[in-house]
């Protein structure tokens, strides 16, 4: 090639298969370094946020700086609850993982190594306040006390199964758990989230809305078309963003460019955005819990890049061991979320780890019962199926007469 | 009152604003201004910005905000400035609004409405011109409407606003202002001399899934709708033809026993439509009619169209299907 010509870029993950785990790229800063924003922060003062990584937990397990004093009110009590949460989830999806692999159920999407995004966000909102998720936020279920029974009759397509069998396994939708109805579309609904924040505002209903979009989805048209409408209407929305740096098997590099942050290329739009370590629960509570006030009063919206490591496949269908290398999770610099509330419970005297195996043993037995009560209903396996005559209704609200007769034609 | 069919729609979503504080009427260029095509003027000045308001040119983001609105309990009605503007929006539309009541199992629903400018005869050339209704009815879950009277337009419009399920409004925009029988060098009529240009000021609905007979006869059956109903008019009054013309108004669902009952009586039918033709509606209309009349039919059924060329900006007149060329069908069935 010419010197000087041009050359296109192709973006690489720092390590591929049989390659050692490579990190030393990842700039996570100092627990408890950057400040807490005034609640009316407009985004061209928000770059050190939005470049730098807040964090409240050191590698020792404390929390520590004015994250840390921002959330002082939270007890051990309630980080131990979170502790459950992320360790329900974590255990539903294991029991739920082998259930795919023994055939139970066609399909499964694993949260590992994300847990603390959706737990801890979810316990900030308040009743009416909605969701508009990814299917990797099942966490925001589990938070929001989701029966475990339609959850898992979801995924079996069986009789409790809420959407009758019309949906995939993982797109829950629950209405009154403030969960929006799960498309399999990516990035669809981060423009509906924004709509459905304006609606918010204009019937005056005093809640709020969480949109969600992965790093990959970051580079779909309805991501952009989001973060414009949010920075021209100013609607009560909190426009998270989960970079979990994989998409399938694309490196997050492909998504970002040559950008520096996700929440850098929020700000660009003239929204006030946050970088936060995700792994790390106490500082998804605090900047979730700044957020969602600062929307709420009528600051307008927020983004939050949750910086974080997708640990698992991305869905049963997936082999990452093909693209990346197999322990490149437990290189990633920020740890494990559970482990690290776990050490912080334990430093603060709140926690132990017999405890920590007691409420594992006491969680597994609960979610093994109530799946073996789920299972009674049919799985794939042991197939009890719902009536296909079901995929004629709630196409309409009425049934137009073709419908009725195409019904009529199929014999169900 | 004589109303055009800009004001007849105008109207439709005034009655709705003032009825529905639900309703919100959005899309590019709409608010202050009033929309390229004036459907909307004034509506801002009346009813503020919080009701009546402009978007950025992003047809996905118009229509993904009014799916949030929608789902949320709220009425949008928003508009997409050419039906040719549509396609970065056909995923919202048709994989999120067409199907938010199924996959949630009406735990989410859209009662919304999207109104777009369809059809030709402005010299728009081809991204200003297209029909693309086909692309509509082929999607579970969407309910299609075209008017082409001031009267159905309002009547069909405020039905549509107060249905439980998305709405694709297609305006014929070369109906807008006057009835078009698609002679373009013919002095341009306006709505106000036409019987269906007059318009109650007051709610009124049309109800959708709902075919008009907008001229009675005996020996040919002509499925129509929009700016093709003038043209059949036109055609069957040049051919001598005694055709009866259904206006179908809503293409899905479909008023199927309408044209039933006229192809068993008169034993021919023709279909026509702006849009291209392989793969257009009229196929799907052609295959109901043989289902159901196969054996009332006294001749094959006739299907004028475009051509399957993209609507060409000089040509124009040459691709638009005006009465010689329906005329000419009408003719043909009748030689069976």
């Amino acid at each position: 090639m010419k010197k000087n010509a041009p050359a296109l870029t192709f973006p690489k993950p720092p390590a591929r298969p049989n390659e050692s785990p490579d990190f030393s790229s990842v700039d996570v800063g100092v627990a408890g370094e950057l400040g807490v924003p005034p609640i009316d922060i407009v985004a061209a003062d928000c770059r050190p946020y939005a470049n730098g990584l807040i964090r409240v937990l050191n590698d020792e397990g404390h929390a520590v700086g004015p994250w840390a004093d921002f959330i002082d009110d939270v007890d051990l009590e309630f980080l131990t609850q979170g502790l459950r949460d992320m360790m329900t989830i974590r255990t539903l999806d294991q029991r739920m993982l082998n259930a795919q692999r023994q055939g139970k159920t066609s399909f499964y999407v694993q949260c590992t190594g994300e847990e603390a995004i959706g737990c801890a966000f979810q316990r900030q909102l308040q009743p009416g306040d909605m969701n508009f998720p990814t299917y990797r936020q099942q966490s925001l279920l589990i938070a929001a006390g989701y029966s475990m029974e339609l959850l898992m009759g979801q995924l079996y397509s069986n009789e409790l199964d809420p959407m009758q069998g019309r949906q995939l396994p993982v797109m829950h939708s629950s209405r009154k758990d403030g969960f929006f109805s799960i498309s399999g579309n990516l990035g669809t609904q981060y423009i509906q989230a924004v709509g459905w924040a304006m609606a918010n505002a204009l019937t005056d209903d005093g809640k709020i809305t969480a949109g969600w979009i992965g790093d990959g989805a970051t580079a779909s048209n309805d991501f952009h078309s989001a973060l414009l409408c949010a920075s021209v209407y100013q609607p009560p929305i909190v426009l998270n963003i989960v970079n979990n740096q994989w998409a399938i098997s694309t490196y997050t590099g492909v998504a970002s460019g040559k950008s520096r942050t996700y929440a850098a290329r929020a700000r660009g739009y003239g929204i006030p955005s946050l970088r936060v370590d995700g792994n790390d629960y106490l500082a998804v509570c605090a900047v979730s819990r700044w957020a969602l006030t600062r929307v709420r009063q009528g600051y307008g919206p927020v983004a939050i890049e949750w910086f974080t490591y997708r640990t698992a496949p991305h869905s049963t269908s997936d082999d990452p061991s093909a693209y990346r290398p197999r322990d490149e999770a437990k290189a990633w610099p920020l740890g494990d979320p559970i482990d690290r509330l776990k050490q912080h419970l334990i430093v603060n005297e709140a926690w132990s780890e017999e405890r920590h195996v007691q409420t594992q043993a006491q969680l597994l037995d609960e979610i093994t019962t109530t799946q073996k009560a789920v299972e009674a209903h049919g799985t794939l396996v042991d197939n009890k199926p719902l009536s296909p005559a079901l995929m004629f209704n709630e196409v309409f609200a009425e049934m137009p007469e073709h419908l009725r007769r195409q019904r009529q034609e199929s014999g169900f | 009152m004589a109303m055009s069919m800009v004001e007849a729609l105008r109207d439709a979503m005034d009655v709705k604003l003032a009825e529905d504080p639900g309703v919100v009427i959005f899309g590019e260029d709409v608010g202050y201004f009033g929309g390229v095509f004036r459907c909307t003027a004034g509506l801002q000045e009346k009813y503020g910005e919080q009701r009546v308001f402009d978007t950025p040119i992003n047809e996905s983001a118009i229509v993904g905000m009014a799916i949030g609105m929608a789902t949320h309990g709220m009425r949008p009605c928003v508009e997409m400035q050419f039906a040719d503007y549509m396609y970065p929006a056909y995923d919202q539309i048709t994989q999120e609004a067409a199907r938010m009541r199924f996959r949630s199992n009406g735990q989410f629903t859209c009662p919304m409405v999207i109104r777009m400018p369809t059809g030709g005869g402005i010299f728009g050339g081809q991204t200003h011109s297209q029909s693309p209704e086909a692309l509509f009815t082929h999607v579970a879950g969407l309910k299609t409407v075209i008017p082409s009277t001031p009267y159905d337009a309002k009547g069909l419009l405020i039905a549509a606003i107060e249905d439980p399920d998305p709405v694709i409004f297609l305006e014929p925009k070369r109906l807008y202002n006057g009835p078009f029988n698609g002679d373009h060098q013919a002095k341009s009529v306006s709505w106000s001399q036409h019987p269906d240009g007059e318009v109650p000021p007051d709610h009124y609905t049309v109800p959708l899934g709902k075919a008009a007979i907008r001229c009675s006869g005996n020996e040919v059956t002509v499925l129509a709708y929009g700016t093709m109903v003038y043209v059949a008019q036109a055609a069957a009054e040049e051919s001598g033809v005694d055709a009866e013309i259904i206006d179908l108004r809503t293409l899905l669902p479909l008023d199927l026993d309408t044209v039933q009952q006229s192809v068993e009586k008169t034993g021919r039918c023709v279909v026509v439509h702006e849009a291209t033709k392989t793969s257009g509606f009229g196929a799907e209309l052609i295959a109901e009619v043989q289902e159901a009349c196969f054996w009332h039919l006294k001749a094959p059924i006739q299907r004028i169209t475009g051509w399957d060329a993209p609507y060409p900006h000089a040509a124009e007149w040459d691709y638009f299907p005006g009465p010689k060329r329906l005329g000419a069908a009408l003719v043909k069935a009748m030689k069976y």
